[in-house]
């Protein structure tokens, strides 16, 4: 029986190959733009005013799969928050204090990673960053925050709040784009400035920011519900 | 030789690393490797998508002192799917986060990690 | 030429991390692993010309995705302790 199921592996194993093969065979390097991409090229900076390519296609070309993707991200919060529920009268179990070290160097490095945090999503337009990469480095510093102090209960109404405002100015801005200008998401309803300077691009630092805000406090969320499994459910399973 | 470039190697290792995570999801007993296997999976598929849409001797697709907005049809990568692995890569984390939440709930249920103790809807 | 080998180099400690990962007994070491494929796929997103992708995926596919994992092992391994 064993021998059976190995060989069929192996067999499944080996078509994939075999069609993987046949795709690399066929696969040759790249040599000049497609249509879509010499349109966002030559008439991108000028339309939306951003000099990050990747971040006009993100917010303003392909802004829709962004509004997915934030909903997606806001359902798996939920979801988690759902599953990992405590009973009322749950206690945190007591850790070990954490070393004097952890704890000065902690109180040392918050403020300068969320300082890192909050200009990457600020400069989205201007540098390589934006929304989802400050939103992360956020997430990082909540960590760096839950680990150095210990034994006392850390309250979701902060995070929640920040969560709800930033996720429905989001969409206020998006349906704003549709009354006041052409589309969806669009950012002419904000004047454009000098292209290449912090106010310019129009909506877009304020779109990216709300979208690193909401983010953060999604990916804090999930560490946060991780965090706090403890207690009187023991005793139910 | 022409397959010795930076694009062709990198095609050929998200194909193998993408068997690879395939081979450690079939074969894998422990719930939690399977997930390993998942996320392993999800980053050899980045890889093959930012890879196809590199052009040789291009740079990033910034406008700023390396590139002229005038011309920059001649002088930037394709900036699509860096866009489209930028929200792949958040929703992949997601998506891991929920599988490590249903690994925990099935654990409690039945005090064990292995996949041949959950045979309840087995017919 | 010096581009081209660092590539192999990168593929190949990736490669073998993978399997590391896999066939490792220590559920640890195997989640570790998984960290570094994701670092060394960020290094080679910059040789592919991409900033803004090997910034999300060195800060979300090494720091957040291996924290979450330590979490979830560390309630596993509390849980068996205490029954």
């Amino acid at each position: 029986m064993k021998i059976l199921k190995n060989s069929l592996l192996l067999v499944v194993i080996g078509y994939m190959t075999w069609m993987m093969f046949n795709l690399y065979k066929d696969y040759d390097s790249r040599t000049a733009l497609n249509d879509t991409a010499s349109y966002y090229a030559e008439i991108g900076p000028d339309e939306t005013g951003a000099a990050n390519l990747v971040t006009a296609v993100v917010v303003t070309y392909r802004g829709l799969d962004t509004l997915g993707e934030v909903t997606i991200l806001f359902l798996t919060a939920a979801i988690i928050g759902l599953l990992l529920r405590t009973e009322k009268g749950s206690r945190l179990v007591p850790h070990r204090a954490s070393s004097e070290f952890l704890v000065t160097a902690a109180k040392v490095l918050i403020p300068m990673i969320t300082l890192i945090g909050v200009y990457i999503f600020i400069n989205g337009h201007l540098t390589p960053g934006g929304g989802f990469q400050g939103g992360a480095v956020l997430a990082s510093t909540f960590i760096l925050l839950l680990i150095s102090i210990s034994n006392k209960k850390i309250g979701h109404r902060v995070l929640e709040f920040t969560e709800a405002i930033s996720g429905i100015s989001f969409v206020l801005i998006g349906i704003l784009g549709i009354i006041l200008a052409s589309g969806f998401l669009d950012n002419h309803i904000l004047p454009m400035g000098k292209f290449g300077s912090l106010l310019s691009a129009g909506a877009i630092p304020v779109i990216y920011s709300l979208i690193g805000l909401k983010v953060g406090a999604e990916l804090s969320t999930i560490i946060l519900e991780l965090n706090q499994i403890q207690g009187k459910e023991d005793e139910i399973s | 030789m022409k397959y010795l470039e930076i694009e062709y190697i990198t095609v050929i290792a998200g194909f193998i690393l993408l068997i690879v995570g395939l081979w450690g999801i079939i074969s894998q007993k422990n719930i939690i490797k399977m997930i390993i296997s998942f996320s392993i999976i999800d980053t050899s598929i980045h890889l093959l998508l930012v890879a196809i849409g590199y052009i040789r001797n291009r740079t990033a697709p910034i406008i700023d002192g390396a590139v002229n907005k005038s011309d920059a049809v001649e002088q930037i990568t394709d900036p699509v799917p860096q866009a489209m692995v930028l929200t792949a890569i958040v929703i992949g984390v997601g998506i891991t986060a929920l599988l490590l939440t249903y690994a925990l709930k099935l654990f409690r249920q039945n005090r064990s990690l292995e996949i041949n103790q959950y045979n309840s809807l087995k017919w | 030429m010096i581009q081209t080998i660092l590539i192999i180099l990168i593929s190949v400690i990736m490669l073998v991390m993978a399997f590391v990962a896999i066939y490792h007994k220590n559920l640890q070491v195997a989640v570790i692993a998984s960290g570094i494929i994701s670092l060394f796929a960020s290094v080679v997103y910059i040789f592919l010309a991409a900033p803004d992708v090997a910034i999300t995926e060195a800060s979300i596919g090494s720091v957040l995705t291996v924290a979450i994992f330590f979490y979830v092992l560390n309630k596993i391994r509390h849980e068996d302790l205490k029954k």
